[in-house]
């Protein structure tokens, strides 16, 4: 019974780790795509935002101020992908791939620029990270330690889920970028800026992606390494997907990913079956679950196509 | 004033335009790296041009990236966004690398066995999304996602089994027989002074002309461009739209499935075990980019990022990071997007002149 316990702490606490970089990312996408605006640079983003985390943790020491501009840096890429896909009416698909070569070229590049051509930084100081909340408040090994054992981010991420949810349904920003996401022509009839509407949408989700990554590198690894994202960003996507564009949809599907490589880490730990068949739990999990369950997604109606302000 | 009209609205003038100005862009950022960009640049075009036998390494590193280019590119004509390449391209080259190291057969029927199951696999890759999303309105980027991690894990899971892997440690299968190899004979070879020239630059030329036949000359062609540009107005015209998106991801996954084969059977002639996605998938979006979706297209685009990758892997020599040639690659992506506002514009320029 003992042992059953303490794994399952264990493992609420692997699920607690593993979420809020996808949640990040994913509730940023849930603001570019219900806006009409499709953002497959996540990945990007969130690479960008993990090495700039890793750096600013690094010179500040302080891993608040680096986790803030990790956010900036990931908007600073939002604003890039908003520009090429809102004023130059670019392909979103391509403007996004692009993001994708960049993010991650960039962030390596100028690591090995950086730290005397290493494509790692140099390990950080669990002082300059993000500090957790109850470190020493319960009993070392007990499963209240074993569950809370994360870093004060992952309960703030949560909350933003929540106030997510509320921008989106219950204030007028929120219903105009939905709106703007299914007919843009009647909402610029109606005096709504579509323009702005989806230029804040999409450096927000660029802001929040950058934030996702720095979770990695600022709070569940220590340096920046160039596999630290490797697919989460996709992973996001899939979630957004997955949970039909919406905020709450977004984050239940987070949750489960979160969940299934919480039980990939605690599996790999015994040697009976291969951890490469483990790690394809989670997909094979999101495939069956829309099969059976889930089924058919509205994509908003105006999502990738090109919308041109009539003068 | 035709003929100049004419430049200002071809592809190609605007692809040229984004690879010099994502050159230039590179050139900023190796400048804030401290490294000088005229060393760097030259190497990179030494280590293509220098010599005959560099022309053939960008050959053979060209091969697959045209397979994916052309498999994206497919796609794309056809209305579907195969961002599944990379896992098609995985089951591919596993395939291949299964069959090319189990099987005993003589050595072009064995090669032959081995390409054709790669395709297949591909195909079936690829077909198992159109199926969710024909039968279950499954949206197929999220299931082509779902789809590359699954084959990235089933590849290293095969990798590891005992009778693919390699004796006495390492992490990579044992080399694929000689009789499934598609390298150039032995005599050609040492020729050349490229030990693993091979025929897989001819085969994706094949495949890009084929390719072309297919979308340009057939009805089939027809039937999927135009379920591609309008579904509904396909289906009022009495095409099946269903049967077209699966028809059309079969022969997409095929040809990212023949990527794979070309590299494990011309160029590696193993599989290794994957530590992050090989890319390949994701650089044939970039080939189908750059090549404007057209066939002929990603032969040129995929001759020039072959050309950009290898000679990217020797920048190292000159201490300057290869990854300029994804922030290269990046902004040429990038700048193609962006160029229909100018052609847009200098169409309109252009118009106020006449009148």
């Amino acid at each position: 019974m003992d042992v059953i316990i303490k794994n399952l702490g264990l493992l609420i606490n692997a699920t607690l780790i593993a979420t809020p970089p996808l949640l990040l990312a994913a509730l940023g996408s849930c603001f570019s795509e219900r806006s009409g605006v499709v953002n497959i640079g996540i990945e990007g983003m969130m690479t960008i935002g993990a090495f700039t985390g890793a750096v600013m943790g690094l010179t500040t020491g302080n891993g608040w101020i680096a986790f803030l501009c990790a956010g900036l840096a990931g908007a600073l890429f939002g604003a890039i992908h908003a520009m090429a896909c809102i004023s130059f009416h670019a392909d979103q698909t391509i403007a996004g791939t692009a993001i994708n070569f960049l993010g991650p070229g960039l962030a390596v590049f100028l690591c090995k620029a950086m730290y005397n051509n290493s494509s790692d930084t140099p390990a950080m100081d669990p002082s300059c990270k993000l500090p957790k909340l109850f470190e020493g408040v319960f009993p070392a090994g007990s499963f209240w330690s074993n569950v809370l054992n994360v870093y004060a981010v992952a309960y703030l991420v949560f909350v933003l889920a929540f106030v997510c949810w509320f921008v989106f349904y219950k204030t007028k920003f929120g219903a105009h970028l939905r709106a703007v996401g299914e007919h843009p022509e009647a909402c610029e009839s109606l005096g709504i800026d579509v323009y702005r509407v989806r230029y804040s949408c999409v450096i927000l989700s660029g802001f929040l992606s950058g934030l996702g990554g720095a979770f990695v590198t600022l709070a569940t690894i220590n340096q920046f390494r160039p596999s630290v994202i490797v697919g989460q960003g996709f992973i996001a996507i899939a979630a957004v997907i997955f949970g039909k564009f919406s905020p709450e949809g977004a984050t239940k599907a987070c949750l489960l990913f979160g969940l299934c490589s919480g039980i990939k880490t605690l599996a790999g730990q015994s040697n009976t079956v291969s951890p490469n068949l483990i790690s394809m739990i989670p997909y094979i999990v999101t495939i069956l679950a829309l099969v059976l369950f889930v089924g058919k997604a509205h994509t908003p109606a105006a999502n990738g196509k090109i919308f041109v302000k009539s003068r | 004033m035709n003929k100049k009209k004419s430049i200002l609205e071809s592809n190609v003038f605007y692809t040229l335009i984004a690879i010099a100005a994502g050159f230039l862009i590179g050139a900023v950022f190796l400048v804030i790296a401290g490294i000088s960009p005229a060393a760097a640049y030259g190497k990179l075009l030494g280590s293509v041009f220098g010599k005959p036998k560099y022309l053939f390494w960008t050959l053979i590193y060209a091969s697959p990236l045209i397979f994916t280019g052309l498999s994206v590119a497919f796609s794309f004509r056809t209305g579907v966004f195969n961002i599944g390449a990379e896992g098609q391209f995985v089951v591919g080259s596993l395939a291949a690398c299964v069959l090319g190291i189990t099987l005993r057969l003589p050595p072009v029927l064995h090669a032959l066995v081995c390409v054709l199951a790669a395709a297949a696999a591909g195909a079936v890759w690829s077909l198992a999304v159109g199926i969710l999303k024909v039968k279950r309105g499954i949206h197929e980027v999220l299931s082509f996602i779902m789809f590359n991690w699954i084959a990235f894990y089933l590849s290293n899971y095969v990798v590891n089994l005992e009778a693919i892997h390699k004796e006495g440690g390492g992490e990579a299968t044992k080399d694929v027989l000689e009789s499934a190899r598609l390298l150039f004979p032995e005599g050609l070879r040492s020729a050349l002074d490229c030990n693993a020239a091979n025929w897989g630059i001819v085969l994706a030329v094949l495949a890009a002309v084929l390719i072309y036949i297919i979308i340009e000359k057939t009805t089939l062609g027809y039937k999927l461009k135009a379920v591609g540009f309008n579904s509904n107005g396909a289906l009022y015209a009495g095409i099946n739209a269903d049967g077209s998106v699966l028809t059309a991801l079969g022969i997409s996954g095929a040809l990212a499935g023949l990527g794979g084969a070309v590299q494990i059977l011309g160029m590696s002639g193993r599989l290794s075990q994957f530590a992050g996605q090989e890319g390949f998938g994701f650089e044939g979006i970039t080939v189908a980019l750059i090549g404007s979706s057209s066939p002929v297209g990603c032969i040129f685009s995929g001759l020039f990022y072959g050309a950009m990758k290898y000679g990217g892997s020797k920048l190292s020599i000159v201490k300057a990071p290869s990854e300029v040639v994804d922030i290269i690659m990046g902004c040429v992506i990038l700048f193609i997007a962006v160029s229909q506002v100018f052609r847009i514009l200098f169409a309109r320029f252009s118009k106020k002149k006449e009148a």
